[in-house]
């Protein structure tokens, strides 16, 4: 690991003026993916603030009906609340879906939607990778890359989003609130956080540099019948090759996002307008323009059977 | 990672920041980046481990898991893959297990840390260390640490009504099946395969049948 200096911030303010003091600082919080990335130095920060003593570690009502979560309140915590476990399942079952034990015990909720993926080739430092080192290449395109993007990827970068909780948090229509380093607030859609690779496959979302989020916040509840389906080469702690979250209303109408297959969690307009049609005109929907390698091609029907069992499930619920 | 007696931050050295990972990844900051000096620093942290204060002064790059084998010489915790995915180094800290690979120990200023050796001791030995020994819930026991640290917190998790991936009701109150010990000892890994006798440890404890 490369030496850096530390310091641990009282307050968001004080976390975004440290940030934008110290050149090459970064904010730490569970740290559960940023230290692992520092031992391999494909993150080599010279200063790290530590956000973990700044609040923002509660889960609270919002005045519209629904619920502002601190980011850095536990992925274990988040899973746990009696409100989410009601009114927002597929986020409750998303979180349990991921990591181990006592990682979800240390993993903030805004570390987890920054987390970055798990593309061996990112990984490892003796290949070529342009998220890693932009213009260096990519070796997951022509090499090994079954558990990789079948949709939205670039010649650039075909490597998935991680994250089982920003699925879930997309399909609920989740908004992330910040505080940028000039001290101003803002508040972005999940639809607006993350980014396509295309040839800058190295920025994965929309902050700015040394831009702080202080919670991600639901709005009221929806209800319908909330699942998250993870499909995986272990039944237990291992990432996602797909996982399909969905929100379906008792007249079959709903929502659905994807995990696994693409730079973000994947949602479309026109795929939850297709769901009371059944899970092949949603998945057409959602996969139209899916460009799958040879190896990751069986994602395309995986996805639509997982949609086609959450369906299912729904119908037997409601009924 | 060597010794560091020197107070608050120190600066040892300066080694200039190449044009290396740090600059290429953070590409807005790379200008910047460059121009500045990589300082190797130390930094204060006070924690209690096993009910016994400590203040140590640590090279901020120095992993809970490297203060407490390292530098407090509490052996037990276990560094099996250092990059949290095997939690032989499982550790319960202020109550709740974390891998303690993947926690930089100045992170951990006025924590409660309880290691192995605060569970139990040889001539009194926590009734999962007992369980463990009985059901012979080991073979090479390198991962034994970390295994009974993890199973002590499951049985604290489940009897908070804390719900598992494996939980068929959200609301309801977990039970303390095989499928549900499964899955929440699944971030310990066991080479040898102990898991049935694992498991049967941790059920007896719960009160469960063994």
């Amino acid at each position: 690991m490369k030496s850096f200096t530390y310091e641990r911030a009282a307050s968001p303010a004080e976390a975004v003026q440290a940030l934008r003091r110290t050149p090459g600082a970064r904010f730490i919080a569970g740290g559960t993916n940023l230290l692992d990335l520092m031992k391999l130095e494909i993150e080599a920060p010279l200063h790290l603030v530590d956000v973990n003593g700044i609040g923002l570690d509660r889960i609270e009502p919002t005045l519209d009906g629904g619920l502002r979560i601190g980011a850095l309140v536990r992925n274990s915590d988040l899973a746990a609340d009696p409100r989410v476990r009601r009114d927002y399942a597929v986020l409750s079952r998303a979180l349990l879906a991921g990591a181990s034990g006592q990682l979800r015990n240390k993993a903030s909720t805004a570390g987890n939607l920054l987390q970055r993926t798990r593309c061996p080739y990112f990984y490892d430092t003796a290949q070529p990778c342009n998220k890693r080192q932009p213009g260096s290449g990519c070796g997951a395109l022509q090499g090994f890359n079954r558990p990789h993007a079948v949709i939205g990827a670039s010649e650039a970068c075909i490597a998935t989003h991680p994250s089982d909780m920003a699925v879930a948090m997309r399909v609920l229509d989740a908004s992330v609130e910040t505080v940028r380093p000039n001290g101003t607030e803002r508040t972005i859609p999940i639809a607006d956080f993350y980014r396509l690779p295309g040839r800058t496959p190295h920025v994965d979302t929309n902050l700015e540099q040394g831009e702080l989020i202080t919670a991600v916040t639901l709005p009221r509840p929806v209800g319908g019948v909330q699942a998250y389906h993870k499909v995986r080469d272990r039944a237990s702690y291992a990432f996602a090759l797909i996982s399909v979250a969905t929100i379906v209303q008792p007249d079959g109408s709903g929502r659905v996002a994807v995990g696994g297959i693409a730079h973000m969690p994947w949602r479309v307009a026109a795929a939850d307008a297709a769901l009371p049609d059944g899970a092949g005109a949603a998945a057409a929907r959602l996969l139209a323009g899916a460009q799958p390698t040879a190896q990751n091609a069986f994602k395309l029907p995986l996805v639509e059977r997982t949609l086609a069992t959450l369906l299912s499930d729904a119908r037997k619920v409601a009924s | 990672m060597d010794q560091n007696d020197s107070v608050n931050i120190s600066r040892r050295g300066f080694i200039a920041a190449t044009a290396g990972t740090a600059a290429a990844i953070t590409a807005p900051l790379q200008a910047t980046a460059q121009a500045a000096t990589r300082v190797e620093a130390t930094a204060a942290v006070n924690v209690e481990v096993n009910g016994k204060p400590h203040r140590l002064q640590l090279d901020t790059r120095t992993t809970l898991l490297d203060a407490l084998r390292e530098h407090l010489h509490l052996t037990g915790t276990k560094k099996g893959c250092d990059q949290g995915q095997c939690g032989a180094c499982t550790v319960l800290v202020n109550g709740r297990r974390i891998n303690a690979c993947l926690s930089l120990a100045v992170m951990h200023e006025g924590d409660r840390i309880t290691t192995i050796e605060g569970l139990g001791t040889p001539a009194k030995l926590h009734p999962m260390q007992q369980a463990f020994i009985k059901h012979d819930g080991y073979q090479c026991g390198y991962c034994t640490p970390g295994q009974i640290c993890s199973a002590v917190a499951v049985l604290t998790e489940i009897d908070s009504g804390v719900p598992s991936h494996v939980s068929a009701d959200l609301s309801a109150r977990p039970l303390l099946s095989n499928d549900e010990l499964r899955e929440r000892m699944s971030g310990n890994i066991c080479r040898c395969g102990a898991y049935p006798n694992i498991i049967a440890a941790i059920t007896e404890v719960a009160g469960g049948k063994a």
